[in-house]
């Protein structure tokens, strides 16, 4: 029985590492090609840990590339939609987390569905939308964009956060007299605090991670995000991608969303599975 | 009475604070819908300014059926769906059974989980690009020290292997979320259950078979569709990897090119609504597989 047992510890934790290393692999080797010079970038054999490493990857995104000003387009972009699709979500929420009216089921249903929706289905009247308002190749064309998906996100996190939240609270700012908004602002969205950073945290990493949309709504750096940069990153020539440079890019706008996901990993996974499972 | 009215006050509380979000869906969401689908019915080029469509009734759509290009993306986004959705199923069982065990360092895994999933598609795309390198490359690296393979593969050239290596990106990226909601299912399961079992002398087979999987499927369904959903739009990691390439272009990509590459804003818009009404059928299926309780 003991050789058994030890044989299957060993290979569990084998299994484990395995796991874990097919799971950070290529993170890890993002940070190894962004650390290496050219020469040993585009050499074989391969080499699995930078020789010499360059930083000086990391200040070329910025100095050959307009990526600081993709970044600003990514934050302004990403933090606009999230407030906004808070602040209206949350009035959304409460009617349909506590009050009983006629009309509640379908319109809860059709705001689900609207989850689900696939981008593309609205990518030309969208187009011709943003178009007619003048607003083709702004950080608005994508804020008002991306209200489509981040906004009935958050309606439904927020709702079945307001559902957990006793209501004996609020009843008594009623008696005090208090409006349904004070009642609100007051006393539910303090209580709320964790829903809105759960919703909040959703809504900005799928704002910010977002590649339809601001591939087709901006031209040029004046609004290009991001991930639309890191896909068209360019290099001295046409053949030539600057793969160092994009393996740095990319490791620059990771590692903000690892910590944020290593700080509210708790947080993060309630709201996915409030969001898939409880439905 | 005063029941009555204090119900029609609620209503109309309600009705107000909806109504912002309403209104916001009303132009962000249904009325560009409902614009799609009607340039769908016109001849109209993305590039005029103002529009000037011309009426061809359904003839975009009498094109489509029988477009090669079409169907081709159909074929490749049926194929990219059924083969991820079963791969990051299994394999995100797999992972979720490994993790619900305790063992020391159970936090860290946890958060390797998370990696994969929080890192932009179009990044993972791209990081990935450059390991599939046909010359440079770290997976071939891998696979011929391994003897795995006998000289470098040309993964995003050769059209038998595009799709499976773009899959195997898709199956990179979202196995560990399929695994983070079944975890969640695992771990609603009662402990008195397995107890039981073991009192009755099932073993860790029968346990799983009689216990863990009857309990896991209402959130394994839930996942299923969920992932569906998604994988049927695919669009990110397909464009970045392998551009309009007819091995790997998904229903979104073809979507695109024709509305915005091409400027065919009537065509694009018809392709746009055919897939419009295949998920939409998906999505009914799911909303009535999961019976949301609103109350």
């Amino acid at each position: 029985m003991r050789p058994l047992r030890l044989f299957s510890r060993v290979g569990f934790s084998l299994l484990v590492l395995l796991v874990f290393v097919y799971l950070v692999f290529p993170f890890y080797w993002a940070v190894v090609s962004s650390l290496k010079d050219p020469q040993e970038l585009f050499a074989t054999p391969v080499t699995y840990w930078p020789r010499h490493p360059r930083w000086q990857n990391y200040l070329d995104v910025f100095t050959m590339q307009p990526f600081g000003r993709n970044l600003l387009n990514s934050a302004v972009v990403a933090g606009t939609t999230t407030l906004l699709a808070l602040l209206v979500g949350s009035f959304a929420a409460y009617a349909l987390g506590r009050f009983r009216f006629l009309g509640k089921r379908p319109i809860y249903y059709a705001i689900l569905a609207v989850t689900m929706f696939p981008q593309i289905s609205v990518l030309g009247g969208m187009y011709v939308l943003i178009k007619t308002l003048g607003l083709y190749n702004t950080w608005w064309a994508l804020i008002f964009s991306y209200m489509i998906f981040t906004l009935p996100f958050t309606v439904w996190v927020l709702t079945s956060f307001v559902r957990e939240i006793p209501r004996e609270l609020e009843e008594a700012a009623y008696v005090d007299g208090a409006t349904p908004i004070q009642v609100l602002f007051r006393v539910l969205l303090p209580l709320m605090a964790p829903g809105l950073v759960t919703a909040g945290l959703l809504a900005f990493i799928g704002a910010w991670n977002e590649f339809l949309f601001a591939l087709t709504f901006t031209v040029d750096d004046r609004a290009r995000t991001v991930p639309v940069a890191i896909a068209f990153f360019s290099g001295a020539s046409q053949y030539e991608l600057p793969w160092a440079q994009i393996m740095a890019a990319s490791v620059i706008v990771t590692v903000p969303l690892i910590v944020l996901v290593l700080v509210f990993q708790q947080r993060i996974i309630a709201g996915l599975t409030a969001g898939a499972v409880k439905g | 009475m005063a029941r009555r009215s204090l119900s029609k006050r609620q209503a109309r509380i309600a009705w107000a604070f909806l109504t912002p979000t309403l209104l916001i869906l009303l132009v962000v969401a249904a009325y560009p819908l409902f614009r799609t689908f009607q340039l769908s019915l016109y001849r109209a080029n993305l590039l005029d300014y103002p529009l000037r469509p011309e009426w061809v009734g359904l003839a975009n759509y009498a094109y489509l059926v029988q477009d090669a290009y079409w169907w081709t993306s159909v074929k490749n986004t049926v194929i990219f769906t059924v083969v991820s959705v079963a791969l990051e199923t299994v394999l995100g069982l797999g992972i979720a059974l490994l993790v619900n065990a305790r063992f020391p360092l159970r936090g860290a895994m946890r958060t390797a989980m998370l990696i994969p999933w929080a890192i932009p598609t179009v990044v993972s795309a791209q990081m990935w690009r450059w390991m599939y390198n046909d010359v440079y490359g770290v997976v071939n690296d891998l696979l011929l020290r391994l003897h795995l393979i006998a000289k470098p593969l040309a993964w995003l050239a050769d059209p038998h292997l595009v799709l499976p290596a773009v899959i195997a990106v898709d199956v990179w990226k979202t196995t560990p979320f399929m695994a983070l909601l079944l975890l969640a299912g695992l771990q609603s399961i009662p402990e008195e259950l397995y107890e039981a079992a073991r009192v009755d002398g099932a073993g860790a087979l029968q346990q799983f078979a009689f216990i863990t999987l009857p309990l896991l499927v209402p959130a394994l369904l839930v996942a299923l569709i969920f992932r569906t959903l998604d994988a049927l739009r695919v669009f990110d990691v397909i464009y970045v990897m392998t551009g309009v390439n007819p091995s790997t272009m998904s229903m979104s990509v073809y979507a695109r090119q024709q509305l915005v590459d091409f400027g065919d804003l009537g065509y694009g818009s018809a392709i746009s609504t055919g897939i419009f009404l295949i998920i939409a059928l998906f999505v009914v299926l799911y909303l009535t597989a999961l019976r949301v309780e609103v109350d």
